[in-house]
């Protein structure tokens, strides 16, 4: 078909206001949140139903275009950057909440849901959808089961991946895949839902999805650990664990994001400190009252210099506040960030920190560590500027020494971004060429025609 | 009009201020457009790409540019919660400058700004015409909104608007400089155009309160419009020339602070006469500048000068449930929100109720609204469902433009409740 019948044909299945072929629009479905070279796709088509997405794909793949399905484009590893051009599809008018059932404790989506809106819908009647990516009040769920995304409350509750339930899929001739149920139990046929989480797109594309909901502890306590060394507040992450108790959360802030943070918000954080950690515990109010004096006493015996329980909700917020102001913070420092994602095993963080510190020094580079300490997936924080050529090839060699790093201490090139179009190539180190070529040939017996998301995950 | 390097080159001194943009996407969460079309053109994130692509002539359409430039409120909702602290207001506004210079500025803009708005003396003349033929293209609807809507197939669609006032204020209220009373502040009262044309009767709200806390008060002839519209649309010289103009009435040194009831007038002084006043004098510069500083709201003036009483009276067993609509030149861009609710707290005849999302935009943004006027109406309809259930028989807001919007919306939807001026409720305990 030519390019004009092609956008003729679009526009019929998909509603002519929901085809976008000026340049000017196209150089907005160009990009994402990753540091990543701009690739416009050709076209970039918006359905407003399922059947219209369907419809979309089957053309797609019947005509050979790459097709690159997009939420809200906040992917830290260009998952969504159309490398091989061809058509973007956009998710946000598939934004229908279909159920949250009481009885079952699950919803049914569609991909373009704002996580946070499923959170207030769920927390409306009394229960919890708990994974919290740092994008969640503008990402998709599509995008969150894509990538897998984690979040702050990863340590106890788990990932996106810990939620999913079920779904439904289109393949490439358009046809609905279903997979999972509404049940807590499901032995039936191959689990597909735990391969299509966190496969960025490249097997096919959501349609609707079931999650579990939970219901949400009934109290927290937040509190705020000062140490003067960082070994000393990563032994307490293990200390705390050995214990027998699951914070919801357990962050770590390094001595150069809390000046930044301090300077940036002048919330009172103790600027000398080496490290910090901002925990908090919850469930039932008597686990907590027993778990946060617990979590006391293994800070002071591990050595932190100070240890502030937040006394109310307002200081409990500003414990938290401190957190949230870890990015805002650094990215005012220079134009250009890149937060990485690579993880270890917890008990490994200590020497991870050390390596980055000295990564810093030796590459010249302005780096703020953060991040979620509990299960090893620390924020390592590039600030720079990207029009300074040689800085920013010295960023690229510090994040692959990085990556070595976190592999040879036992852990993984992503905790919660995905390998998207920026991880790809480092792949094999991680697993192995037979895994790779493993994984090819699964993709080519779901996708034949390599329409979907080309050049992600396992290259092209 | 130059070549596409050529604006590239304008639109490079952009560049400092582009490459803040982390493309993190977060403004998707507060902007009202997107929120209603999920476009990325129609986000912060988008637009920023868009005039970045210009910049670098990865793109050569600064027609499609424009167009999607101008699909924006202006409500700085994105600049408010911008992690990296982008400056996008400041961003938009110059380029919206640079490309109107580049294309041209349409003709129908040329004629309104550059023969009326840029005229104040003529301008005046003709609104004050106005009213007298107005009952002959339109008809009264609701007397409790005072709107009215066209008799007639118009070009302003089916719009409730706002009648216009049989006698602008500074016809009520002429030309003074009084000195200062008990407080021992003297202050300019910067009208604005529509409390001059449209609310007057917030305009006396404002004197009446100024009045009875004992401040002086400084109102020179013929003020010119603030320049917002002619800034919105790109016409730097339009806007220069109406700078100039309120630069020769308004001299600094004669009070202490200069104070409006309209947001958007406030927060153009404050923000935008600094930002945009480089084509000017040296001398007329620093007078901008001087006057910028001295620019409040009169909310955020009479509780910075201590004269509202800390203690609220209890609200009376019969108070009506009153709502307050933050405008967005309030509250995101001046940081102004707790004061009007402290001024309306004064009057016990009324109950606070606030409605959720106070400070989502009502989805005017001037000639936004004349532009893109489904857009506006859908988004405003969210504010009017917001008004609807807090129960409230009467919404009061800080900014004219806001009240129009709402308005309309009322009026259209036969809800009946009043819209008022947060100055209107705290003057009526005077």
């Amino acid at each position: 078909m030519s390019t004009a019948a092609l956008y003729k044909e679009f526009q019929r299945l998909a509603g002519q206001e929901n085809v976008f072929s000026d340049a000017s629009d196209l150089l907005t479905y160009s990009y994402d949140a990753a540091l990543l070279p701009s690739q416009p796709p050709g076209l970039a088509v918006r359905p407003t139903s399922l059947e219209a997405l369907g419809r979309v794909i089957r053309l797609c793949n019947q005509e050979g275009l790459p097709l690159t399905v997009r939420g809200a484009g906040t992917n830290l590893s260009g998952g969504t950057i159309p490398a091989h051009e061809g058509v973007v599809v956009v998710t946000t008018a598939l934004n229908r909440i279909v159920e949250i059932n009481q009885e079952d404790l699950y919803a049914v989506v569609e991909p373009g849901v704002i996580n946070a809106r499923l959170f207030a819908a769920a927390q409306k009647q009394g229960l919890f959808y708990p994974p919290d990516p740092g994008s969640m009040a503008v990402s998709t769920l599509g995008g969150n089961v894509a990538e897998n995304s984690g979040g702050l409350r990863g340590l106890k509750y788990g990932v996106t991946r810990d939620y999913v339930m079920g779904m439904s899929f289109f393949d490439t001739d358009g046809q609905l895949i279903k997979t999972g149920s509404r049940t807590v139990k499901c032995a039936t046929a191959y689990n597909l839902a735990g391969l299509m989480v966190g496969s960025e797109g490249t097997l096919g594309v959501f349609a609707q999805i079931i999650l579990k909901l939970i219901p949400p502890p009934a109290a927290s306590r937040a509190l705020l650990a000062t140490f003067d060394r960082v070994q000393a507040a990563s032994e307490t992450v293990s200390a705390i664990i050995a214990a027998r108790i699951v914070p919801a959360t357990l962050e770590f802030l390094d001595n150069f994001t809390i000046r930044t943070v301090e300077d940036f918000s002048g919330a009172g954080l103790p600027t000398e400190a080496a490290a910090l950690l901002l925990i908090e515990v919850d469930g039932h109010p008597a686990q907590v009252a027993e778990e946060a004096q617990k979590v006391q006493e293994i800070c002071r015996a591990q050595g932190a210099t100070q240890v502030r329980p937040a006394a109310d909700a307002a200081e409990k917020e500003r414990i938290w506040t401190a957190r949230r102001a870890a990015i805002p913070a650094l990215a005012r420092l220079k134009p250009s960030v890149v937060l990485e994602d690579a993880t270890v095993p917890r008990s490994k963080v200590p020497e991870l920190v050390r390596f980055i510190t000295d990564l810093a020094r030796r590459y010249d580079l302005t780096i703020g560590t953060f991040g979620h300490a509990g299960d090893g997936n620390l924020h390592p924080t590039i600030v720079f500027d990207k029009r300074d050529a040689a800085q920013e090839k010295r960023v690229h060699q510090a994040v692959e020494e990085l990556f070595d790093k976190a592999l040879a201490l036992g852990g993984t090139l992503s905790g919660e971004h995905g390998l998207g179009l920026s991880k790809t190539r480092f792949l094999a180190k991680e697993v192995g060429e037979a895994t790779i070529a493993w994984s090819r040939r699964l993709k080519k017996a779901m996708d034949p025609k390599g329409i979907l998301n080309p050049g992600k995950i396992v290259g092209s | 009009m130059g070549g596409i390097t050529q604006l590239a080159r304008l639109l490079g001194e952009l560049d400092e201020q582009l490459i803040t943009c982390m493309r993190c996407g977060f403004c998707q969460s507060v902007c009202p457009l997107y929120g209603e079309t999920g476009r990325e053109a129609d986000v912060a994130r988008g637009k920023l790409a868009l005039l970045d692509g210009l910049a670098h002539e990865l793109l050569s359409d600064p027609h499609g540019v424009q167009e999607r430039l101008e699909r924006c409120l202006l409500c700085g909702s994105c600049a408010a919660n911008c992690p990296s602290g982008v400056k996008v207001l400041d961003i938009f506004l110059k380029a919206r400058a640079i490309l109107s210079g580049y294309l041209g500025l349409p003709p129908a803009k040329k004629l309104l700004f550059r023969q009326l708005l840029a005229r104040p003396a003529l301008f005046n003349k003709l609104m004050s015409l106005a009213p007298r033929f107005e009952g002959l293209l339109t008809k009264p609807v609701d007397s409790l909104l005072d709107t009215s809507c066209a008799r007639f197939t118009s070009p302003l669609g089916q719009r409730h608007f706002k009648r216009l006032a049989r006698v602008p204020l500074h016809r009520l209220e002429p030309p003074r400089s009084t000195p200062a009373g008990a407080s021992g502040l003297r202050v300019a009262f910067f009208a604005g155009c529509l409390i001059d044309k449209l609310y007057p009767g917030v305009g006396r709200a404002a004197l009446k309160a100024l009045e009875h806390h004992g401040v002086g008060v400084e109102m020179p002839a013929q003020e010119a419009c603030c320049g917002i519209p002619a800034l919105s649309a790109g016409d730097t010289a339009t806007f220069s020339k109406l700078l100039g103009h309120n630069l020769a009435r308004l001299d600094p040194a004669k009070f202490d602070y200069m104070v409006t009831a309209c947001a958007t007038c406030a927060s153009t002084i404050h923000k935008l006469w600094p930002l945009m006043c480089g084509s000017l004098a040296p001398q007329a510069q620093e007078r901008a500048k001087a006057l910028a500083a001295k620019t409040r709201d009169v909310s955020q003036f009479l509780v910075e000068a201590g004269l509202v009483p800390g203690q609220a009276p209890a609200p009376a067993p019969d108070a009506k449930p009153l709502t307050y609509h933050d405008p967005c030149h309030l509250k995101k861009s001046l940081g102004v929100a707790t004061q009007p609710r402290r001024l309306m707290a004064a009057n016990p005849a009324w109950r606070l109720q606030e409605m959720i999302e106070s400070d989502w935009c009502c989805g005017l943004g001037g000639s936004f609204s004349l532009e893109h006027y489904d857009l506006s109406q859908q988004i405003g309809g969210h504010k009017l469902e917001h008004i609807t259930a807090s129960g409230a028989v009467a919404v009061a807001t800080g900014c004219p433009a806001c009240m129009l919007q709402i308005s309309d919306q009322l009026s259209q939807a036969g809800r009946h409740v009043a819209v008022k001026h947060y100055l209107e409720i705290y003057a009526e305990t005077l």
